[in-house]
């Protein structure tokens, strides 16, 4: 405290009239500044670049498709000739997929939610928090490898006496959507948790006071006061069921298929681009112009899922914080 | 609690203790348990499979030999492995620095009451949901193509580096947060500037939250496939990178390979490098729980 005052008393006795204005220009902080607006800008450039780079190739492919043609059609094969473009099966064989997925992920990851924001002890929390981590840091290659060589194996042994001789094939859309379903139970579990932690404790303790058991507050209060944020983590789940790609690509088969029968092996929108996109595929051939154009649904499905559970979030911060 | 309840229960009139659990409460908490079972198991026994699984080929052979597809007895992986440490490196070099400025510039500097600065907040969040597969496109089509870059470890590093780019950028704002406001109040108090107060103060508070998230962020780029199966990661490559434009593959994407051969040596051989890939991730993720509980202050 006395050295504060000794220099401030040194300075003040070198420039008489005590002033807070800064003493020099401070040019350094004026470029580090623009530097850091600079990283900042990366991601807008980012969303930029993603949009700029599907423009010109999907000007080429609708040029060439009609885009009803792609949006209800029902064959795709656009390496056979003559090519269809129907992205129809593409699409379908995305929603089942996601659809199971989500069976799976929803309940249980809620359930992991609940658990751990109201029922589970520190010391429970302290081991059980880095092992759904660890379980959300698996690569999805390993993920799409276990589909294929354990849980598919599986199914086929299970399935077998229960349908009698229609088993699933060898790539099929269950295991590859059970599979996508354990991955996203982190996403959902951790981003509910988050919802459920911003509810104010007063409301719970209310709800006890009034004589309810911990499961009645769980589901009347908490459930309830963290919905917006609780459906928020669905979507986000979906969106990322949506986008996965490792998985299906090695797990649910390489076939245009348009059906719903999980037993059988279909080819999901990302899944095609994995396949075409493997190759080194000539520029401005249809081939590549058909990466973008898938590239393009996907992208605004996702985009549209993200931001409208974005919004969730926000609203539900606001109401509590 | 425990002290009003002790007495509550010898005393009968009007005892304040709960009427016990009942059958439903029970049952509603035990099915809670089931999604920690679940993943717990399926945890267990994916790493079990995977390590039984590739326990015949799992010994120096992955990172001594190159792939091979004629005799899978000498395939190994180590172009996949230099190609990994290649592109992850530079991935962090670009990312790291960027990411971080990123995150100063929102928490310390932005007003987040300009439309400019939620704009882009809402932007970074909505980039962490993109799907994986979509960044590689905008590689293929901008950085393979658009920049002439062509299928290169730098490429691939660029692409990487927007992909986790926000990621680096929620984790580092998070442990920016975390510094109280008296650390800084106190420092502008003392006269420092804007940036002297972040660098000197907030940064170093910062650095082990910061440095959990890269961590965190640099294992997902490590594990990523696939943008980088359309930036050419496919190739078979049996040379290391030498340099940031040449040919690459790394090991998420050589298991995938691998994984497609139908040979039944190739799968056992894609299982040892899972297993190799994962214990190399798991010590990352170990590293960073350490990090966060050893030296995360609280204030």
């Amino acid at each position: 405290m006395s050295s504060v005052q000794e220099q401030t008393g040194t300075a003040a006795g070198s420039s008489p009239p005590m002033s807070l204005r800064p003493s020099r220009p401070r040019h350094v902080e004026k470029v580090i500044h623009l530097g850091l607006i600079l990283a900042a800008l990366v991601s807008v450039a980012t969303t930029v670049g993603i949009v700029l780079s599907f423009v010109p190739p999907n000007v080429e492919f609708f040029r060439q498709v009609p885009p009803l043609d792609f949006l209800t059609g029902t064959t795709w094969t656009p390496q056979f000739t003559p090519a269809a473009f129907g992205v129809l099966p593409l699409v379908s064989a995305t929603l089942l997929i996601t659809l199971l997925a989500m069976v799976v992920a929803a309940p249980l990851g809620l359930a992991t939610a609940l658990h751990l924001s109201e029922y589970a002890r520190p010391r429970l929390r302290r081991v059980l928090k880095p092992l759904l981590e660890v379980l959300a840091g698996i690569p999805t290659v390993v993920f799409g490898f276990f589909a294929l060589e354990f849980v598919t194996p599986l199914l086929r042994t299970i399935l077998d006496p229960i349908f009698g001789g229609e088993t699933p094939e060898i790539f099929n859309a269950l295991s590859a959507a059970l599979v996508m379903g354990v991955m996203i139970i982190p996403t959902i579990a951790s981003l509910s948790e988050d919802a459920m932690a911003a509810v104010p404790n007063s409301l719970r303790q209310g709800a006890y006071a009034l004589g309810s058991s911990k499961r009645q507050v769980s589901t009347k209060v908490v459930i309830p006061a963290a919905l917006s944020g609780i459906v928020a983590a669905f979507v986000l789940g979906i969106s990322r069921a949506v986008g996965e790609t490792m998985i299906v690509a090695i797990a649910a088969g390489q076939r245009p298929n348009l059906s719903w029968n999980p037993l059988e092996g279909m080819q999901t929108m990302t899944g095609f681009i994995a396949a075409i996109g493997q190759g080194d595929v000539p520029v401005g051939s249809l081939g590549y112009d058909t990466i973008f154009a898938v590239g393009l649904l996907l992208f605004v499905a996702t985009f549209l899922m993200n931001i409208f559970s974005i919004r969730l979030v926000r609203r539900f911060r606001e109401v509590y914080e | 609690m425990s002290a009003t309840q002790a007495p509550g229960a010898t005393q009968r009139p009007l005892s304040l203790q709960g009427q016990g659990e009942s059958n439903a409460d029970r049952v509603f908490r035990w099915l809670l348990l089931l999604g920690l079972v679940v993943a717990v198991s399926f945890l267990v026994t994916l790493l079990t499979f995977v390590i039984l699984r590739g326990l015949p080929r799992l010994d120096s052979r992955i990172w001594q030999n190159m792939p091979t597809l004629r005799r899978p007895s000498l395939a190994g992986a180590q172009s996949a492995v230099f190609g990994t440490i290649w592109v992850v490196g530079t991935t962090a070099v670009i990312s790291i620095p960027t990411g971080i400025a990123a995150a100063v510039y929102l928490e310390e500097y932005a007003n987040p009451k300009r439309w400019y600065n939620r704009a882009i907040e809402v932007n970074i969040q909505n980039l962490a949901a993109v799907p994986s597969i979509v960044y590689g496109i905008l590689g293929l089509g901008l950085i393979v193509r658009g920049l002439g870059l062509g299928f290169t470890v730098l490429a691939a590093a660029l692409t990487l580096s927007l992909l986790i780019l926000p990621t680096v950028i929620i984790s580092t704002r998070e442990a920016l947060r975390a510094v109280p406001q008296s650390i800084r109040h106190g420092s502008l108090a003392l006269g420092a500037t804007r940036w002297q107060t972040t660098w000197r103060q907030v940064l170093p508070a910062a650095v082990p939250g910061i440095a959990t998230g890269q961590i965190l962020a640099l294992s997902r780029a490590i594990g990523e496939a696939a943008p980088l199966l359309l930036l050419g990661g496919l190739a078979f490559v049996t040379f290391n990178p030498d340099g940031l434009l040449s040919d690459y593959t790394v090991l998420p994407i050589q298991i995938f390979n691998w994984i497609s051969n139908p040979k039944e040596e190739f799968r056992v051989l894609a299982s040892a490098t899972i297993v190799v890939l994962l214990v190399l991730l798991l010590a990352m993720n170990a590293l960073a729980i350490y990090l966060r509980n050893r030296f995360q202050k609280r204030y």
